[in-house]
């Protein structure tokens, strides 16, 4: 494999892995936000809020991300004349999609706590809220980390469809070089170690916390 | 201090509790008796409303805590509850378990919490597992730090619910001589409970309940020696011999 092109187009590679992990940051982080909001309403007494919350994940996970990509970047300008760059585009379509599985993860997560334990937190006088945040959700987290974790590394992997539109991540980069060097398979093996890097290192950093976290087991 | 009238519960189409009229007086130790399903864990978890009782009310020292308006985080801390499945706070040690009721809800400082920890394991006679895990305890012991937990909100009335049920049996005794001592001391309790010569010990009325009625009451001798409802003589005839 000649990875002469290597030296030619680093640039490229480099402002692409940038751009993907700005991407997977904050995808994750408004994912997070956005999953534990609908994990609450879906987990609430009102039907209201329930339901939306229901429906909005059913929707989100049964369309393929790749729509609801187009409809973000393409569809969404048309409605609301916000004029931003493609990157946050990008994001808000991850992290809507990314959202909507966080949110699934963390109301089971929640549902998984023995309900002992909230009815243990009532029964010294807590406020439903102060049992769940003191009781339920230290538990829940602890519970879920695995599932978030995997969770991450998707939103990571997944980031590099929204080259589809024509954001400038690690994907695109990738793609780019392959049309100008006519070369397709060292390009892309290239994108390819690059995101196994990045996933490999989450992975074992999670691996960390999860250890950290299961000390009082 | 506690005071029920005609209580209903309902689970969808299951009437379990059907009209509960009953008072329980300051420093009185009452231990609900009868066979599974006649609906004495339920009638204690509405006490405390941990279950929503469906008709009827309850009246704590002068307030009704079945009334909407009602804010029961207040009689809660008032009503201390030890259940059959312990449920201690794992990711806690024990002093944690203990000092969160009041530190959290009470707001008591850190170490006038932790000083009444200390006193309370004493009194349990588990003053060395203050640095212990849940997870580190025998279920006798967790059943103990979970009665110094309820006891830290310095309660007015505990509740029991089925506290030895869930104990292997040596180490039922254990718990059930920190309750013989908690009763000495003149805590009012309501205990449920299949343990016969424990109430008979300490009890000062006995409730047997039968399909969601107090089928008959009184003492433990009443009860006991001379009960007047075949229900309760069928029972006692299975539970006893």
């Amino acid at each position: 494999m000649n990875l002469d092109f290597l030296i030619k187009y680093k640039m490229f590679y480099i402002s692409g892995v940038q751009n993907t992990l700005l991407l997977a940051i904050f995808a994750v982080f408004f994912g997070v936000i956005l999953g534990v909001m609908l994990a609450l309403m879906k987990l609430s007494k009102k039907v209201v809020l329930r339901g939306i919350a229901t429906a909005y994940i059913e929707f989100l996970r049964g369309t393929p991300v790749i729509v609801q990509i187009y409809i973000i970047y393409y569809g969404l300008p048309n409605l609301i004349p916000l004029d931003l760059p493609d990157m946050v585009w990008g994001v808000v379509a991850l992290s809507l999609n990314s959202g909507a599985y966080v949110a699934e993860i963390i109301r089971a997560g929640i549902q998984a706590v023995d309900k002992g334990q909230m009815e243990a937190a009532r029964s010294i006088g807590m406020p439903h809220n102060m049992g769940m945040r003191y009781i339920v959700i230290p538990q829940a987290f602890k519970n879920i980390l695995p599932a978030l974790g995997n969770e991450f590394i998707v939103v990571v992997k997944e980031s590099a469809i929204v080259s589809v539109v024509g954001i400038t991540e690690l994907m695109y980069r990738a793609d780019t070089i392959r049309g100008i060097t006519y070369k397709a398979f060292a390009p892309l093996m290239v994108a390819a170690v690059i995101y196994f890097i990045i996933t490999f290192t989450l992975s074992r950093l999670l691996g960390i916390v999860e250890r950290r976290m299961s000390a009082s087991d | 201090m506690i005071k029920t009238i005609n209580l209903h519960k309902h689970f969808g189409d299951l009437h379990v509790l059907k009209g509960i009229n009953t008072h329980i007086k300051k420093g009185e130790v009452v231990v609900v008796i009868g066979p599974s399903g006649s609906g004495k864990s339920t009638f204690l978890r509405c006490l405390n409303l941990l279950e929503q009782p469906t008709d009827g009310e309850i009246i704590f020292e002068g307030v009704s805590i079945t009334d909407p308006k009602n804010d029961v985080n207040l009689q809660r801390q008032k009503m201390g509850m030890v259940f059959q499945g312990f449920n201690l706070f794992p990711m806690m040690n024990v002093t944690a378990n203990v000092t969160l009721g009041p530190i959290k809800v009470k707001k008591a400082s850190k170490n006038e919490a932790e000083a009444l920890a200390q006193k309370l394991l004493e009194r349990v006679g588990l003053p060395d597992k203050a640095e212990a895990y849940p997870k580190q305890l025998s279920g006798g012991q967790k059943q103990r730090v979970a009665i110094a937990r309820a006891l830290a909100m310095e309660p007015d009335v505990m509740l029991f619910d089925e506290p030895t049920s869930a104990l292997d049996p040596e180490m039922v005794g254990e718990v059930l001589d920190v309750m013989k001592d908690l009763a000495a001391k003149g805590m009012t309790m309501v205990i449920v409970s299949h343990e016969m010569g424990f109430a008979k010990e300490v009890a000062d009325r006995i409730l047997f309940m039968d399909d969601g009625i107090i089928e008959e009451e009184g003492t433990p001798q009443e009860i006991f020696d001379n009960p007047k409802s075949p229900r309760t003589k069928d029972f006692l005839g299975k539970v006893l011999y």
